[in-house]
């Protein structure tokens, strides 16, 4: 029976599924567990943060700063109708600081530095340098993984943070120098609209948490992925697209218990 | 199956009998579901984590591809385990490491990345990786596989004298009966996971077992069949029964 058969493949998919966030949950907590003796090897997490921090600030930088000048026109073009062209300033750096920085950077982060844990892992286990690690009497997790999730908690915040910098001058080129709104009033207003703790400090929050998400979600697809190169390259597919539906969904609700009422 | 100290012993069969996951066994990574290993006295199905990986660092594996680090350098990848394991300092690490690539005739490419080496240069870096803490125990995954005549010979050459130079003992899990026979003391031959037969080389030569006779010439026709199982050939291409 067609029907029959569909119930059954749902229900393969959604134990499937179970299992995979159990596996995941498990991964993680192991993760925080052998996170001394990674800390031990802090040159680990130095070497980690370069190439997942450091490698990614130019495609953050570079999306910071056109994401800056498209919310530079486009508000500007909503707040004229409205004759508050001053109140520029305040919006660009509110939609930056808490939404647009967290959200973006971690989308990016996810598509650049998470694929390519993923990946650098799947290879690994792929050419057995991890089983080899295993028989050297060495736990891959506290010298593979835990590295790595600390280098993307850390990275992440920051590169919210450089987003959301470079963003803010973005819309200051388009707003003051090109379009030519008061200088004084795009700062002043910015100034007074953005509060340290409600918006600038949950916008902080809020990339921490999508940096343990994604990183989390590379690392286990990574070491999770079955040997193989189509494996490897299907785990690379899942943790961009698991990642980013992850970051927007928990964009969602941390925006609502942050913000609700606010 | 026995494995003196000091003995190089070879096991061999046909792929999928079962040669790999007898390794993992012996290297702790799967637990029999019945029979036991011991080694050194110790049974590794009783071992936690903890006592595994103690027992590990008395031993060496080499894997069929060499499975070196790929973002280290070959000075590096050999004194992996040495960082690890010890406190020794750094000037003596430098003296071990060129020592162990050395003994494998390749001081000249500590500086070099595994990308740049051939198959058979970074199977032998991976024989100095896998003996650098001079290990009483070395598990050898098809070390043969893929290398080139003169390489074969070289890491044939290299197993027998670093286990002779170490007393340590080695199991060679191989395809390469011409090769293993000429260093090994004993040979198991393994076939749908039980062993079929066992002897010195010489013996191992002389046998007029079947099994033996078919894997030790290579002839396709004996008790292992060429053809996997499957259905009848004519019914497949629909020619009738």
């Amino acid at each position: 029976m067609p029907a029959d058969k569909a119930i059954k493949g749902i229900g393969h998919r959604v134990i499937d599924a179970v299992w995979r966030i159990g596996k995941a949950s498990r991964f993680f907590f192991l993760a925080l567990l052998y996170s001394g003796s990674g800390f031990r090897r802090f040159h680990l997490i130095i070497k980690e943060l370069f190439s997942t921090g450091v490698m990614s600030l130019i495609i953050i930088i570079v999306a910071g700063l056109f994401v800056g000048m498209v919310l530079g026109l486009q508000g500007y073009e909503t707040l004229k109708r409205y004759g508050s062209e001053s109140a520029l300033g305040g919006m660009v750096a509110l939609s930056l600081v808490r939404e647009l920085g967290p959200v973006m950077a971690a989308l990016l982060f996810a598509s650049r530095a998470g694929s390519a844990m993923t990946a650098e892992i799947g290879l690994m286990k792929a050419t057995e340098q991890i089983s080899a690690m295993e028989m050297m009497a060495v736990n891959p997790i506290a010298r593979i993984v835990a590295p790595r999730f600390w280098a993307g908690v850390i990275s992440m915040p920051l590169l919210a943070a450089m987003f959301s910098a470079v963003g803010v001058f973005g819309g200051y080129f388009v707003g003051v120098v090109q379009i030519g709104v008061d200088e004084g009033s795009f700062w002043s207003q910015m100034q007074a609209a953005v509060d340290f703790r409600e918006d600038i400090l949950n916008g902080v929050i809020k990339s921490f948490v999508f940096g343990i998400v994604v990183t989390v979600i590379a690392l286990f697809e990574g070491y999770d992925a079955p040997p193989t190169a189509e494996g490897v390259s299907g785990a690379t597919t899942r943790t961009v697209v698991t990642s980013s539906l992850a970051i927007l969904m928990l964009d969602f609700v941390l925006t609502a218990i942050m913000f609700r009422g606010s | 199956m026995t494995f003196p100290k000091g003995k190089l012993i070879a096991i061999m069969g046909l792929s999928g009998c079962g040669k790999t996951t007898l390794l993992r066994h012996i290297g702790g990574v799967l637990k029999p579901t019945s029979g036991y290993v011991k080694i050194d006295g110790q049974l590794t199905s009783e071992l936690d984590q903890d006592g595994l990986y103690a027992m590990r660092r008395k031993m060496g594996m080499l894997f069929q591809f060499g499975a070196l680090f790929t973002d280290m350098s070959v000075y590096d990848n050999v004194a992996f385990q040495m960082r690890e394991h010890t406190d020794l300092p750094e000037e003596l690490i430098h003296y071990m490491v060129l020592m162990k690539l050395h003994a494998v005739g390749l001081r000249g490419t500590h500086n070099l990345m595994p990308s740049e080496l051939s198959g058979g240069m970074a199977r032998r870096v991976a024989l100095a990786r896998s003996v650098a803490l001079d290990p009483m125990l070395i598990l050898y995954d098809e070390p043969f596989a893929g290398l080139d005549p003169i390489s074969l010979t070289v890491v044939g050459d290299l197993i027998c004298r670093l286990n002779d130079s170490l007393g340590a003992t080695s199991i060679v899990v191989t395809h390469d009966i011409q090769e293993s026979l000429k260093i090994v003391d004993y040979v198991y031959f393994m076939a749908n996971g039980v062993i079929v037969a066992e002897g010195t080389p010489g013996e191992i030569r002389a046998s007029e077992k079947d099994f033996v006779h078919q894997f030790v010439h290579g002839e396709m026709d004996g008790p292992m069949p060429f053809h996997y199982p499957g259905g009848s050939y004519r019914q497949d291409l629909n020619l009738g029964a």
